[in-house]
């Protein structure tokens, strides 16, 4: 399979589980649970419940997905 | 996609529905996921509709996005449409194909869309008013999408699919609106139209039984006018008869053990 570009979609974190992922609620009323992309960790980027994130889905799965980036 | 095109004095005689098919949870999960995928487009295509774009842009962005998220549009080379969403301006009813047309401010579209995940289609539709758009036009739009949601509250295991089809045909009637006989909901599953066939007028407690695993698409379409439709030269686009407005939506829905589950809606 060839490494496809995923889509993205804004969404505002609502709970924090464990392993570094989190439940993201999606403006549609969507909810996935995504983990924290390494660039993120690496940078040491805290995210908490209530930040609005950018999350990549998985196009295999579309309840999970990835944090990109945080917004300020 | 809009239903089959049926003869409308036998639709209620399908009492027996052969060919309905039941869905293991495995299958629903792909039905699910596939639902999903249309949700995620359809709000794409809802940001991207203003005056200007061509609905040629808009199919290209909807084949993106579902691609993108890993699905396969269900439309495109079906029955030899051309496109992967159905694109449909003010009178037109159903099946319109993307175009350089561009989107004017008054305008309502009807956008249809469907996607298959591992070999299970969902199907879903929505209209939307383009920039500023009549009274009657908006109140049309939203009527359309409550019978819609009248429509879903009807399904639970042991109800039949006239109770469906008289909701939609009450509600709508009621309002004058003409409500389209010729094109129908539908089952789905491995195959985007199964059976059975989910008119919009009918009589409650007749026709086919709903029993849990089903899924069908339900999709009222109502006119400003008359129910009565005609096809244009491309053999596709249905309009109606008279040029009037007509809205659609659609929506694909799984029978469970307690009611409905809307699977291509969040």
């Amino acid at each position: 399979m060839p490494k496809k570009e995923a889509i993205e979609v804004e969404g505002v974190v609502s709970e924090s589980l464990r392993d570094a992922t989190f439940r993201v609620e999606l403006p549609n009323g969507h909810e996935v649970m995504a983990k924290i992309s390494g660039r993120l960790r690496v940078n040491y980027i805290r995210i908490l419940p209530g930040d609005r994130v950018l999350v990549e889905l998985s196009p295999y799965d579309l309840t999970r997905g990835r944090i990109t980036y945080r917004f300020r | 996609m809009g239903g089959i095109r049926i003869k409308y004095t036998s639709a209620l005689g399908a009492h027996k529905a052969p060919g309905v098919t039941i869905k293991s949870a495995r299958e629903l999960d792909l039905m699910r996921e596939a639902g999903r995928v249309l949700s995620f487009a359809k709000d794409r295509l809802r940001d991207a509709i203003e005056p200007g774009v061509t609905t040629a842009e808009l199919d290209r962005i909807a084949e993106k996005t579902i691609r993108k998220l890993g699905a396969i549009p269900s439309f495109k080379g079906l029955y030899g449409f051309p496109a992967t969403i159905c694109t449909s301006f003010n009178e037109q009813i159903v099946h319109g194909i993307p175009s350089k047309r561009t989107l004017k401010s008054g305008d309502i579209i009807s956008v249809d869309i469907g996607a298959v995940v591992g070999g299970f289609h969902s199907d879903s539709a929505f209209t939307v008013g383009v920039g500023k758009i009549t009274e009657e036009g908006q109140r049309l739009i939203d009527d359309t999408r409550e019978s819609l949601r009248l429509a879903i509250g009807q399904v639970k295991p042991g109800a039949r699919v006239g109770d469906i089809s008289s909701a939609v045909q009450a509600y709508g009637e009621a309002r004058g609106y003409g409500v389209v006989r010729q094109y129908v909901g539908h089952g789905i599953g491995r195959n985007l139209h199964e059976e059975p066939q989910v008119p919009n007028y009918g009589v409650a407690a007749r026709g086919p039984l709903l029993r849990e695993g089903m899924t069908i698409a339900i999709e009222p379409m109502l006119n400003l006018g008359t129910w009565e439709t005609s096809l244009l030269d491309d053999s596709w686009t249905v309009v109606t008869a008279d040029g009037a407005l007509s809205a659609h939506f659609e929506d694909t829905v799984a029978i469970t053990n307690s009611g409905a589950e809307v699977l291509s809606s969040p």
